[in-house]
């Protein structure tokens, strides 16, 4: 048996595929290309994939990362050639890699995860720049969801404008804690920022992992 | 109205706010894509229904796959949004479009619905408002795209023949390809659209409902459907193929979850059993069975494309398939150790049901189901479905014994002549059953009795009978009730109030259109729905239209009566369909006509078919 880590591209077509669904996704995808994926054991076995962290229902991601169990112990390059010609749209391989077959779940290593946001209403840069200047220089940003109260601000690592786009809307980047018990969400950021859900495009650009020098490509 | 650009630039900001947007954004693995500029006609199949149920829909995935290989045509998808997009979409002002090309469905050249049953009536109404589109053939003209319907429902097309512009009757399969190059032909010559209609009468199969004017009696029983055109045919014929293609194999696959996620193979069309209940029995025939090696590589093929993790064998009868021991082994064989689950339908109730079943991985996760139908030997030769109580005993005892806890049982209550007797013997089957499952393991084991409520259908032996009155149906399912309330025992039943809708719609004329169109012009849509279903509405919209119900539910037709749907013929005569009736009446069985032909009318309608098509494909036996 193998373990192995997929980095991949969720985009338009798989935007409105919510993480349960992503995972059935997933493992069609591994089916189609005949790749041999290791089941649980029990009553109702179920194929070994773990995904890093669940990406909100409406966003694309250029950074996903999937962990699965092979029973066969196949190259990574063997992996990628039947795996890309099985690829639905919406889902783009970026690498692959071996990872140890002891090495802990990956949800259990993420640390952070990174956003870029595109608002689709105009909306002055410097009006924009204050707005996030306003939330880094809170102390606390007390907030509730689904009736329980939490601080936003400590969960928000950093905020950067960016360049606007080639249409000229607004863009910024959010690294949000993404630790067990410490989840920042990004839509709660917009939020915070008075911007309406469905005016802003999210893309998740990044899952920062705490130990990734252990998962290393095969030689 | 917006153009394919706008409407996705649109969807953006609607989509984020309603429930499971993947509905409605297409894009999913093996649709279909081509370039609309290039391609000569557009055809928009329509299923009346949610996304979750309509993408599975096999006569969809069939037509889809065939008119897609043609390189002039493009067939694309729309299904009927939920209730919250269907809002966000009106107060938008976005029309309903199809999940390919984002093109609203009115720039389409033809638009094709899906009927199988009569609860999507005003979902069709509501899909063409939807579309911005006018409801009634009457309305639209050489701007609007040609409006067609198919499905087990257009068998009695009448109710909705103001909507439609042209219905195909029977299998679409070859009638699909006529409609497209008749209608190319039509556009080419830039006639009126009188012009493409009466065209289209002259294709075998295809009934043009404003060609025809019923006339009534005066007691509102019908004299007859008069031809207002001299080419319009009498009788209008359905289609058959006269062997099953080989089954399509790039089926699309959904990127959320939806009901049935799994390879679904017809292995084959058709039923010879002759239940006098049974609608698809009747207007399906004759059978036809697909070869093992063709539903094998059916299989193979489909895996490979979609990577699904679920097979389907699907048929009006598994048990009634030939080899079917062989196929299910060779599935088994093939496919169990790949983590597949199997599901095969429609056994017959023997021990030889449970040895195929043990074949499939996981069988016994599920229940395990049977179809009664009756439980009384009097009924039983009524409804034409003979089964001995001690050999339902017998099976059900083997299937407690060789695992599994759970048995299914189907039944239905309002046949002909049913009394109470057969009802309680219904409740009394049950006890029985239930109590050879305690005896074989204990308390583990668990019945479900479905009790659903028969409907006359057109076209089936029944169509002369009257259906219960709500009042029986309740006398019924109160004695159901008050009798089987045991702990493992479930009872399910369907409400009288649906059964009365589907009773009018079913045998109904075409003064029942208006009714409909009353309905959901009155807020009626996804009639199948219990949150949705409003019996009042319905009851007004009767109401409003002049139209009595009980005319159409509750009466007993003559004998010589004509019928809305006697100019369809299904190739199944109504002399034959008499006769059952009356031996039903009598008590008599009809045997299965696989072994001696009772000379239905298949084989005369369908000669040509039969003599040009290799004598093992029907299942019909030799005439001599």
């Amino acid at each position: 048996m193998i373990r192995i880590r997929i980095y991949y591209a969720k985009t338009e077509p798989m935007r409105y595929t919510g993480n349960l669904d992503i995972n059935k996704v997933l493992e069609r995808a591994l089916r189609r290309a005949d790749l041999p994926l290791a089941y649980s054991q029990g009553f109702h076995p179920q194929p070994r994939m773990n995904q890093a962290c669940p990406l909100p229902l409406g966003m694309t991601s250029t950074a996903e990362i999937l962990d699965c169990w092979l029973e066969e112990d196949l190259s990574l390059e063997e992996i990628n050639n039947r795996l890309q010609p099985a690829l639905p749209p919406g889902i783009e391989v970026e690498s692959i890699l071996s990872v140890d077959l002891q090495e802990p779940k990956v949800q259990t290593l993420v640390d952070s995860t990174e956003y870029t946001a595109t608002l689709l209403d105009e909306i002055p840069a410097e009006e924009l720049s204050a707005r996030i200047q306003n939330i880094l220089s809170a102390d606390t940003l007390p907030r509730e969801r689904r009736g329980k109260k939490y601080d936003l601000r400590p969960l928000i690592e950093n905020m950067v404008m960016l360049a606007p786009d080639e249409n000229d809307r607004q863009r910024f980047l959010m690294k949000l804690a993404a630790r067990q018990g410490a989840t920042g969400r990004a839509d709660e950021v917009l939020d915070a920022l008075n911007i309406q859900p469905g005016a802003a495009r999210l893309v998740r650009t990044r899952i920062y992992l705490l130990n990734p020098v252990t998962a290393q490509p095969q030689e | 109205m917006f153009n394919h650009l706008e409407i996705n630039n649109k969807l953006e900001r609607i989509l984020i706010n309603v429930e499971r947007p993947g509905r409605y954004t297409g894009g999913e693995l093996n649709e279909v894509l081509k370039s609309w500029e290039d391609t000569q006609t557009h055809v928009a199949l329509v299923f009346p229904e949610i996304y979750d149920i309509g993408l599975s829909n096999l006569g969809i995935t069939v037509l889809y796959d065939l008119l897609n290989k043609r390189n002039d045509v493009w067939a694309q998808r729309a299904y009927l949004p939920w209730v919250d997009m269907e809002a966000a979409l009106r107060r938008a002002n976005i029309p309903l479009y199809a999940l390919e090309s984002k093109r609203p469905l009115s720039e389409f050249d033809i638009i094709g619905i899906s009927l199988p049953y009569e609860t999507l009536y005003t979902n069709a109404l509501n899909m063409l408002d939807l579309a911005q589109i006018p409801i009634f053939s009457a309305s639209r003209d050489e701007s609007h795209p040609l409006v067609i319907a198919g499905g087990h429902a257009a068998y009695n097309p009448e109710p909705m023949a103001d909507f439609i512009d042209a219905f195909a009757i029977g299998e679409g399969e070859e009638v699909i390809c006529d409609i497209v190059n008749v209608f190319q032909a039509w556009k080419e010559r830039a006639e009126p659209r009188d012009n493409l209609l009466k065209d289209l009468s002259g294709i075998p199969g295809v009934y043009v409902p404003s060609l025809y004017q019923p006339v009534y009696l005066s007691d509102g029983r019908i004299a007859e459907y008069k031809p207002l055109f001299p080419q319009a045919p009498h009788q209008v014929t359905k289609r058959i193929v006269a062997e099953l293609p080989p089954p399509p194999t790039h089926l699309i696959v959904p990127s959320i979850d939806i009901v049935h996620n799994r390879v679904a193979v017809e292995i084959m069309r058709g039923c010879t059993r002759g239940c006098r209940f049974c609608h698809a029995g009747m207007v399906n025939r004759p059978v036809r069975e697909r070869p093992i090696e063709q539903v094998i590589s059916a299989i193979e093929e489909s895996l490979k494309h979609t990577g699904y993790e679920e097979i389907a064998l699907l048929s009006l009868s598994s048990s009634d398939y030939t080899n079917i021991l062989e196929l299910v082994e060779k599935v088994s064989e093939r496919f169990n150790s790949q983590h597949l689950k199997t599901s095969l339908p429609s056994l017959r109730i023997e021990s030889f049901s449970i040895d195929l079943m043990e074949l499939l991985r996981d069988s016994r996760s599920g229940g395990f189901t049977l179809a009664p139908e009756a439980a009384s030997e009097k009924m039983r030769n009524i409804i034409n479905k003979p089964i001995a109580t001690q050999q339902l005993l017998e099976t059900v005892r083997a299937i407690y014994s060789r695992g599994w806890t759970t048995i299914k049982l189907y039944f239905m209550i309002g046949h002909p002549s049913e009394t109470l007797e057969d009802v309680q013997a219904i409740a009394d089957l049950c006890k029985a059953v239930l109590e050879e499952g305690r005896k074989a393991i204990g308390r583990k084991a668990k019945l479900h009795a479905g009790v659903s409520t028969f409907v006359p259908k057109p076209h089936t032996p029944f169509q002369w009978v009257s259906g219960d009155t709500m009042e029986e149906i309740r006398v019924k399912q109160d004695l159901l009730r008050k009798q089987l309330r045991a702990p493992g025992l479930k009872l399910n039943w369907s409400d009288p109030r649906d059964t009365m809708l589907e009773a009018v719609l079913t045998r109904g004329d075409r003064r029942v259109g208006a009714a409909i169109y009353g309905a959901w012009k009155n807020g009626a849509k996804f009639d199948a729905w219990r949150e949705f279903f409003n019996y009042d509405t319905w009851l007004a919209a009767f109401e409003h239209a002049g139209i009595d119900p009980a005319f159409y539910t509750h009466r007993q037709r003559d004998l010589d009566e004509v019928f809305p749907w006697d100019h369809i013929h299904i190739g199944v005569s109504k002399s034959f369909l008499l006769k059952d009736y009356q031996w039903s009446l009598q008590g008599k069985l009809r045997p299965d006509c696989r072994d001696h032909c009772y000379a239905c009318g298949i084989l005369s309608t369908f000669a040509e078919s039969r003599k040009n098509t290799p004598a093992e494909s029907w299942k019909c036996p030799e005439v001599a």
